[in-house]
């Protein structure tokens, strides 16, 4: 199988270990063999190795390490943001997000929430059940 | 005075009385009211003089601590109102309403009795989770309610014969004294009230806490 995610200038990719943790960032520039030169609206530009990052599907158009403005404007015309929490990965971050923060009342009332739901599904089986026989 | 004049070794010149006469004590003693007049001894520098008792090591009096101990902290994370999850004694895991902090450092807590069947009680801070959920007790009266008003009666010993030593002693089975019900009610009334406003909160505080498989308590919010 082919690659289909390359790390070239303008990818966007996800910190997966370090301070950074779960940041989306653009790969600006290539230092070496192992490290990018990376940045991010609301960080300092910085270097990081390949293996701390998770390569995405998104691309924006830049050119080689673009100054702070030229890049948000890219971001914003690439649409980054959208694209990012639309895809079933980002989805499944925001989610993930959402479950550790609930506090204890929420966790109660997600547990009445899917023990009703639960139900609900149930009877509906037995309709079509009964209907089916 | 001057020397006795001797006649010999041990034999003096003059007799008891004439040298009486001439040591004069007498007209000192007529000049104070009949008794010869004593120098007043300071104690203290009688004492300061000569110690009776010199220590082998020099070593300095212990000084008895003037520390006073401090109010037990309470958490920043309680507060009137908080829910709190007990963890440990008869209603452990139940999720009570925290009152007010006693003077002795210990939580008032109460469930309410209605919901949870916790009354009103005290509760140490270190067997407690406090969660980040808070039921209004706007128009709840604590005020009252002291270290004391917990405090166990004190039983009357009563003399037992002989034959009643080897019984087993019938116990008094202690009911709540009335007006303790009626402080629960008290207490209970404007809360349950502001407890029914909330959605789901009242099956919450009925509900005992419980980890469950996967549960991580130290990445779980509370």
């Amino acid at each position: 199988m082919p690659f289909k995610r390359f790390v070239e200038i303008g990818r966007v990719a996800l910190v997966n270990y370090g301070k950074d943790y779960g940041r989306l960032v653009v790969i600006v520039d290539v230092v070496d063999q192992n490290r990018a030169l990376i940045d991010a609206p609301d960080m300092v530009r910085c270097q990081i190795n390949f293996k701390r990052l998770s390569l995405t599907d998104i691309k924006i158009d830049i050119k080689r390490v673009p100054k702070k403005t030229t890049l948000i404007k890219a971001m914003e015309d690439a649409d980054v943001k959208n694209k990012w929490e639309n895809s079933s990965w980002g989805k499944k971050l925001i989610v993930q997000k959402r479950r550790a923060s609930l506090n204890d009342f929420d966790r109660f009332k997600v547990m009445l929430a899917r023990i009703k739901r639960g139900g609900a599904i149930r009877q509906e089986l037995a309709k079509l059940k009964k209907a089916a026989a | 005075m001057a020397p006795t004049s001797k006649l010999s070794h041990g034999i003096k010149k003059a007799s008891r009385s004439h040298t009486y006469h001439r040591r004069g004590l007498w007209a000192i003693k007529a000049k104070h009211g009949g008794a010869f007049p004593k120098a007043k001894k300071t104690d203290a520098a009688a004492a300061a003089a000569a110690p009776k008792f010199y220590p082998a090591d020099d070593v300095k009096p212990r000084q008895p601590s003037t520390r006073k101990p401090n109010p037990t902290k309470l958490r920043s994370s309680i507060t009137p109102g908080t829910v709190l999850i007990l963890l440990a004694g008869r209603f452990m895991g139940k999720r009570v309403v925290f009152l007010k902090q006693l003077k002795s450092g210990l939580l008032l807590v109460t469930g309410p009795y209605k919901i949870n069947g916790v009354p009103i009680r005290r509760v140490n801070q270190a067997y407690v989770i406090a969660t980040s959920t808070k039921v209004d007790i706007f128009g709840v009266d604590v005020e009252k309610i002291n270290d004391k008003y917990f405090a166990r009666d004190k039983k009357k010993k009563a003399k037992k014969t002989e034959g009643e030593l080897f019984e087993t002693e019938k116990e008094a089975t202690k009911d709540l004294p009335e007006f303790k019900k009626e402080d629960q009610k008290a207490v209970d009334a404007a809360m349950i009230k502001a407890i029914e406003a909330v959605p789901d909160l009242k099956t919450y505080l009925g509900a005992r806490f419980s980890l469950r498989d996967g549960d991580k308590p130290h990445e779980m919010v509370f």
